[in-house]
């Protein structure tokens, strides 16, 4: 991102942000102008440019002051770790003091600046600066008042700068309606920064503006800075344009169940995570359970908390078995807490990206985010939120978000404005039947994956967190005891039903034997009829037959002619 | 100083008069020049040229300018001409 420009040198500042604002730096060789209120950090951006060139490029530089003296300024950084003694004698820096006293000068005819030229001269030839500050060159302006004189020799001195080759910072105090009280932009043109500190609904933020940067592109913005005990950090601009690549590996998110409704394999690597509920509803528990998690898989996890004290989370987690102070202790887990209202949303911001800096997490959890909503409207912590999420995407860092929903209602601004913005939501709500209150876990939504879109009931006990299957009965969900009086009258039913069933079967076998008896005397029946039939025939067959013979026989005792033998016998009854 | 400059002549050349002139006897001149000593600027905290910088008595003033304007000379030099 930062390449050297072909056309225009600059020269880097080494403070943090700023460089990437400006694409490189400052212009090399030429005059910067500085300009903002007192008070607004002119003085501390300048000697950073001075300190940092020195100790990171190599670069040494002359500070010439007109306010504070050389030993004040001493005192006054040391507390940034600026060590400007140490720095003076290894011959890194030098610093000036010209000491201009409107009662001690009296101006008596013809005069130049070739005293400060002269001075200015011998310092950067006496360590070979390439960097120059002066700060601030106004009060010239109050102790001389020639002012044709001065201006001629301004201009003289800031031709001679760039002859001299060094880059160089003006500062300037802010004037009503111009930049600078004395009109320095009229010489000092090449680049100009305005530094701004605004205070609002009684919080503060620092804001820095490039407002001309000749022979640059560079962003228009305002854009917040902090200081801090490091020095001066400007929040850098991700380049929003969307493209960066993402991961596939999936994290689970400590609790099985709960991965079961997430594919089986929980959160997408560098996806954001919004877990909102209503008070109490275990949306921490969910946060400190994802990062225990992380630490487990021996990764660094960063819990931002700005509504518990870190040591209150922790002892609350021990009553649901989950240990979080070891990885305090091996270093993977660091709270952060601080309360939402104590700076403004851009300072929060840059905290954050701070943090995430130093410590480099793989996942980082804000727990809760509603308490920014006091800080700022609804649209700018959408904006700060979009930026947030963009950095920590680039940087592959899952984060997940806690959000309290105000109502059990699922359509509240903050949610809706948030959830947008999110790869996951998860909403924890209370289901309350019969004079009972339990949770129910959704999952509203989650990019790049199937999820189920049945509701749970999320129960919480000191053995942890688990989701259960609820339950459909014929009035709807039922959750809680209520569930379970309807388990266990269905599986009454149950035995009921079985009972029934073993005594309607005896019944039928019963009948099935009384049938099968009846079947069989009705074939008996049938048999001894048909015998009966078979016997008639038989019967009749028979008296043919002896007819027959009757008939043969009597015919035959005609043919023998009427002998009467005696015992003939001749039946009579034919 | 720095260099002979016609400021500078000039200024050294009333500088003269007028200490010829009011304090005879009872003043020290010492005529720095910049650019063969230029570490001395800063001690003196010099940064106009000229400059005449009134060491004693206290308190210390810095005189800028070639000294044309003679009285303003005397008013920085807390001299009074004698009436």
């Amino acid at each position: 991102m930062l390449q050297p420009h072909k056309w225009l040198p600059k020269t880097l500042t080494g403070i943090a942000g700023l460089d990437e604002i400006t694409e490189g730096g400052l212009p090399t060789g030429r005059p910067t102008l500085i300009c903002g209120a007192a008070g607004s950090g002119k003085t501390l951006f300048s000697l950073e440019f001075i300190v940092k060139g020195a100790l990171q490029f190599n670069e040494p530089g002359v500070f010439m002051a007109f306010e504070e003296k050389a030993e004040e300024l001493s005192i006054n950084v040391a507390s940034l770790g600026f060590d400007l003694d140490t720095l003076q004698k290894k011959n890194l820096i030098k610093l000036d003091y010209v000491h201009v006293e409107r009662s001690e000068i009296e101006e008596t005819g013809e005069y130049d600046l070739d005293g400060l030229f002269i001075r200015l001269g011998y310092a950067i030839d006496s360590i070979g600066a390439k960097r120059v500050v002066l700060d601030t060159i106004e009060n010239l302006f109050s102790g001389l008042s020639n002012q044709a004189i001065l201006r001629a020799e301004l201009r003289r001195l800031f031709q001679w700068l760039k002859d001299k080759g060094v880059t160089a910072i003006i500062t300037g105090e802010k004037g009503d309606g111009f930049l600078t009280r004395q009109g320095l932009e009229e010489y000092v043109s090449d680049c100009v920064i305005l530094l701004d500190h605004r205070v609002t609904n009684q919080i503060s933020t620092r804001l820095l503006r490039i407002i001309k940067y000749r022979g640059s592109v560079h962003g228009t913005n305002e854009y917040p800075f902090l200081i801090d005990e490091e020095g001066i950090s400007v929040l850098p601009i991700t380049s929003l344009k969307l493209q960066h690549d993402v991961s596939s590996e999936r994290l689970s998110s400590g609790v099985p169940s709960l991965d079961k409704m997430l594919e089986g394999k929980g959160f997408f690597r560098g996806s954001s995570i919004l877990v909102s509920g209503t008070a109490g509803t275990g949306k921490t528990s969910l946060a400190a359970y994802f990062a225990h998690e992380t630490c487990k898989r021996k990764e660094r996890c960063l819990y931002f908390a700005f509504e518990e004290s870190p040591s209150q989370i922790i002892r609350n987690m021990r009553s649901i078995s989950i240990n979080l102070q070891e990885y305090v202790d091996s270093g993977l887990l660091e709270f952060h807490a601080a309360r939402p209202t104590l700076n403004g949303l851009e300072m929060h911001l840059l905290t954050i990206h701070k943090m995430v800096r130093k410590f480099k997490p793989s996942v980082i959890i804000l727990d809760p985010i509603t308490n920014l909503i006091t800080v700022g409207s609804v649209s700018e912590v959408k904006g700060m939120l979009i930026r947030l999420i963009d950095f920590l995407q680039s940087a592959q860092i899952t984060v997940m978000f806690t959000a309290l929903s105000l109502t059990t209602v699922v359509n509240e601004q903050t949610d809706e404005g948030v959830s947008s913005l999110v790869d996951a939501w998860l909403l924890v709500r209370d289901i309350e039947f019969n004079g009972e209150r339990n949770r129910g876990l959704y999952i509203m939504k989650s990019r790049g994956m199937g999820h189920s879109n049945q509701v749970r009931e999320f129960v919480i006990s000191n053995e942890g967190l688990s989701l259960v299957d609820v339950y459909l009965g014929p009035d709807g969900v039922l959750t809680g005891s209520a569930r379970e009086a309807q388990q266990l009258m269905e599986e009454t039913g149950v035995v009921l039903r079985t009972h029934a069933v073993s005594r309607k079967d005896r019944e039928i076998e019963r009948k099935r034997m009384v049938l099968q008896a009846k079947i069989e005397s009705l074939k008996e029946e049938f048999e001894s009829v048909q015998e009966e039939l078979n016997k008639n025939y038989v019967e009749e067959e028979l008296r043919k037959e002896v007819l027959e013979k009757n008939r043969e026989q009597i015919t035959q005792k005609r043919h023998h002619g009427n002998t009467n033998e005696p015992g003939s016998e001749s039946s009579v009854n034919g | 100083m720095a260099g002979k400059t016609t400021k500078s002549v000039a200024a050294i050349k009333n500088l003269n008069k007028l200490c010829e002139e009011y304090l005879k006897g009872k003043y020290v001149i010492e005529v720095i020049d910049l650019l063969v000593q230029p570490q001395l600027a800063e001690g003196d905290q010099i940064f106009a040229i000229p400059t005449l910088v009134k060491k004693v008595p206290e308190p210390i003033r810095k005189i800028i300018g070639d000294l044309s304007n003679e009285e303003k000379v005397l008013v920085g030099l807390n001299i009074r001409p004698a009436k």
